[in-house]
């Protein structure tokens, strides 16, 4: 017999969530989340960091409207885990106030002079790269999950107790 | 003494022997067996290859790869545990557990001729049981063109200029029985005149979803040391992974659930359940094995700074990957 098979995704709002059962130890240990939850519990562009390994990050965040300008000093990359998202980019015409020691992304206070690079719209599974001192901003028509491969900066935060099964 | 050891008979089976320090290790159409001096541990040959295949793609990974519950490689970094339940408590409480210390390369040597001789034609260890032959019977070819594939490991990212290439029909990756409902489309890239080689995006999940392997990560961006290893799954993970640090997953689609032993004694501790969006962290003292009932996508996101080599020779390895 041959068997269609369906692949099952999720979206911000329709997701459902696993979990753990457990038989020794403490749920804690598995820091169990998920992103889409996070990403509609939060105001638009908070990113939540979801996962962290030293200083390295994942973060989700809901897309909605327009984002601010952001920059940073190392690559980082967004993925779109469900509905569609812009990203446009602007090569600036000023990267010195940048430290390249500073890790994570971090907020620009209006959109920065510069040339603007063009854009890229994401569907769901689309990965973007944000390239090292570039600025770079968001846009989506409706609320949307996107996931952020990262360093912890400015613009992360940590949610642990609010967000991780216990 | 009795000798308890199998018989084993190469001259009709056509296999080799492959003897590496006080271990020998035999096989014959069913079994693998491995010889110690406390005696001889058997496995199916079917589970030792798969498991096999990936201690040897991986370069014995990050910590315990245990092929189950009593035999298993350690790594540290350089140089290797082999071990008859060491990671056992029942073997180790009752000192019947066996370990000897190789040079990596050493021991990756016989592992790659022991693996190049006992794949026979047909057999593919990095595929979905459905999507490969057997690895039963005797000596019948090989099939190394499936063992020696090359994991695709991204410098920056997927598809630009230069970097690992993105799969398609093209490139010999076709869509996969079950992902035939996955959306192959590319980002839309509006590069203005002059920026076209420096704004990029690929369809991650058309990538995945053209895997040829299963249970085999490959590296499709890297920030800094952070790297993002993503994978298609399907059956099991043929190993218990033993955890020397965290580990994170991102579940994209479908369903896997982890069975989660104690990494030293391999007691019970957890099963996870984990759906598309959910997070989860291994920790640092566990094993886990995955079971994938549909082929699904897993990210699992891994961190190669040396700080955490350090750590761990140290002892001052985070245990979890979040304390709150
Ligand atoms: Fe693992």
């Amino acid at each position: 017999m041959s068997v269609e098979y369906k692949t099952t995704f999720a979206s911000i709002d329709n997701f459902n969530k696993g979990g753990v059962q457990m038989i020794a130890g403490n749920i804690k240990d598995y820091v169990f989340s998920n992103v889409y939850e996070v990403a509609s519990k939060y105001a638009p562009y908070e990113r939540v960091v979801v996962a962290k390994n030293l200083v390295y990050t994942i973060e989700s965040c809901k897309a909605e409207g327009e984002s601010p300008w952001y920059t940073c000093s190392h690559d980082e990359f967004a993925i779109a885990f469900d509905y569609d998202i812009e990203v446009h980019y602007i090569k600036m015409d000023d990267t010195s106030f940048i430290d390249d020691e500073k890790d994570g992304s971090f907020r620009l206070d209006d959109k920065p002079a510069g040339q603007y690079m063009g854009k890229i719209t994401l569907s769901r599974g689309h990965q973007a790269l944000l390239p090292e001192k570039t600025a770079y901003s968001f846009k989506s028509a409706k609320p949307a999950t996107l996931v952020f491969q990262a360093i912890l900066g400015d613009e992360s935060n940590e949610k642990w107790p609010e967000i991780c099964l216990t | 003494m009795t000798d308890l050891t199998a018989a084993v008979n190469n001259e009709q089976t056509g296999y080799q022997d492959f003897p590496v320090g006080s271990f020998n290790f035999r096989r014959d159409e069913y079994f693998a067996y491995i010889d110690y001096p406390d005696g001889e541990y058997v496995m199916p040959i079917d589970a030792y290859l798969k498991a096999l295949m990936r201690d040897v793609a991986w370069g014995f990974f990050y910590g315990t790869v245990n092929f189950d519950s009593v035999f298993g490689t350690m790594n540290h970094y350089g140089n290797v545990d082999l071990f008859i339940g060491s990671h056992n408590e029942e073997y180790i409480n009752n000192d019947k557990d066996f370990m000897e210390n190789f040079p990596s390369e050493e021991l990756m040597e016989v592992f790659q001729a022991m693996l190049a001789d006992w794949t026979i034609e047909g057999f593919d260890p990095f595929a979905a049981p459905q999507e490969t032959g057997t690895a039963w019977g005797p000596k019948n070819g090989n099939n190394d063109e499936a063992i020696s594939r090359k994991r695709q490991v991204a410098q920056r990212m997927i598809g630009i200029p230069g970097d690992t290439e993105i799969r398609s029909d093209e490139t010999g990756y076709t869509v996969n029985r079950h992902f035939q409902d996955v959306d192959q489309s590319q980002p839309v890239v509006e590069a203005e005149p002059g920026f076209e080689d420096q704004i990029h995006g690929f369809n991650l999940w058309a990538h995945l979803s053209r895997s040829v392997e299963t249970w085999n990560p490959s590296i499709v961006s890297v920030c800094k040391q952070s790297l993002l290893c993503p994978t298609s799954e399907e059956f099991i993970l043929p190993v218990e992974h033993g955890n020397d640090r965290v580990e994170w997953f991102v579940q994209v689609s479908d369903e896997i659930i982890w069975e989660i032993k104690d990494g030293k004694s391999s007691k019970p501790r957890a099963s996870l359940v984990m759906r598309a969006g959910d997070v989860a962290c291994m920790p640092a003292d566990i094993r886990h094995q995955g079971f994938s009932p549909k082929r699904s996508m897993l990210v699992v996101w891994e961190n190669g700074s040396p700080e955490i080599l350090e750590k761990i020779k140290n002892g001052t390895v985070p245990r979890v990957g979040v304390e709150f």
